[in-house]
């Protein structure tokens, strides 16, 4: 099976939420794929929706880049919206 | 009795087939479908138990579920011989789901009618778990069907092998027509228009069946159910009434 192509899976746990991704996993094409992620990662009741990707379509950050890419934002922290007040009637953000 | 009698053959074959394709669990060619194969399992057992506690309700004679599924012998079983062919190959048991699932899927959903609350009630749930196991079984037979030399010979091998026993799911068990239960001959129809477009993706041939296999109804079985049912009777036998 080494030739099965890998896919990465995400899950809409509700509607009005984003997928998330949840996993990976083994399957020939992207019918088997979606049943499979059916199989392994909804069996209880994760989900409403269900995407998978081929993980060979992902392009991932480089670590060694890590400290240039997320280090300088560390010491920017008027970006975070804790210097406000949410009214109640706004909800959940 | 009659109803009593048509609810425990159609328990038997959801427990028989379920306990079948249990035994993949850890022996599955992939991790994925070590996962799918109990997950189908265990539908048929769900459905297996409500249909096995229904009918000891309907008897009336202080069995339960247990008694009915653990207690009674090889020749007492009515399941469909197609529903205790042993697993073979990916291919036949694959095939042997599709061939099942497409017949009870217009079954159940027919049965959503019934007068019978109970009988409604599993066809509720049923309808759902099949359309499922006709997926996921349907394109493995595509994929299978039409796929390497040896893929395709091992499908083609199963359709000779298990078409001979798709006859008896038409027929009226020993108990006959059950008004609370839909007519199985009507079946076929669909269970032809589902079957066909698969069929065709794979690349397979509908064989004609000179000598269907029956027998399952009144009790007559191939060797491997008695085998079946030591295995999974054997913890209740050993500890009658035992809980977890």
């Amino acid at each position: 099976m080494t030739e099965t192509p890998l896919w990465e899976v995400f899950i809409r746990p509700r509607n009005g939420l984003a997928h998330k991704h949840v996993g990976s996993l083994h399957a020939a094409d992207e019918v088997l794929a979606l049943q499979a992620a059916r199989d392994v990662y909804t069996r209880r009741g994760e989900g409403v929706s269900i995407w998978v990707v081929p993980s060979v379509a992902i392009t991932a950050s480089d670590p060694d880049h890590a400290a240039e890419n997320f280090e300088p934002t560390a010491d920017k922290i008027y970006r975070h919206p804790t210097f406000y007040d949410i009214p109640d009637d706004v909800g959940h953000m | 009795m009659a109803l009593f009698e048509a609810v425990l053959e159609l328990a038997d074959d959801h427990l028989v087939l379920g306990h079948r394709l249990s035994e993949w669990c850890g022996h599955a060619p992939m991790l994925e479908e070590d996962l799918a194969l109990p997950n189908m399992a265990l539908d048929l057992i769900g459905t297996a138990r409500t249909l096995y506690d229904h009918a000891a309700k309907l008897e009336g004679r202080g069995r339960d579920e247990d008694a009915l599924a653990y207690l009674r012998g090889e020749r007492e079983y009515r399941n469909l011989l197609l529903c205790e062919r042993p697993n073979g190959d990916f291919a036949h048991t694959m095939l042997r789901q599709l061939y099942f699932a497409a017949f009870m899927q217009p079954y159940w959903t027919a049965a959503l009618g019934s007068a019978d609350e109970t009988i409604a009630g599993v066809a509720g749930k049923a309808v759902k778990e099949m359309a499922y196991h006709i997926r996921h079984a349907g394109e493995w037979v595509i994929r299978l069907g039409d796929g390497t030399e040896e893929s395709a010979a091992r499908m083609q091998e199963a359709v000779v092998e298990l078409h001979p026993y798709t006859g008896e799911l038409f027929e009226e068990g020993a108990a006959g027509d059950v008004a609370e239960l839909p007519s199985r001959a009507v079946m076929r129809g669909a269970w032809t228009a589902t079957l066909q477009p698969i069929f065709a993706e794979a690349l397979l041939q509908m064989p004609e069946v000179p000598y269907p296999q029956t027998g399952g109804r009144s009790g007559l079985h191939g060797e491997g159910l008695g085998h079946l049912l030591a295995e999974m009777q054997s913890v209740y036998r050993a500890h009658p009434g035992a809980s977890w």
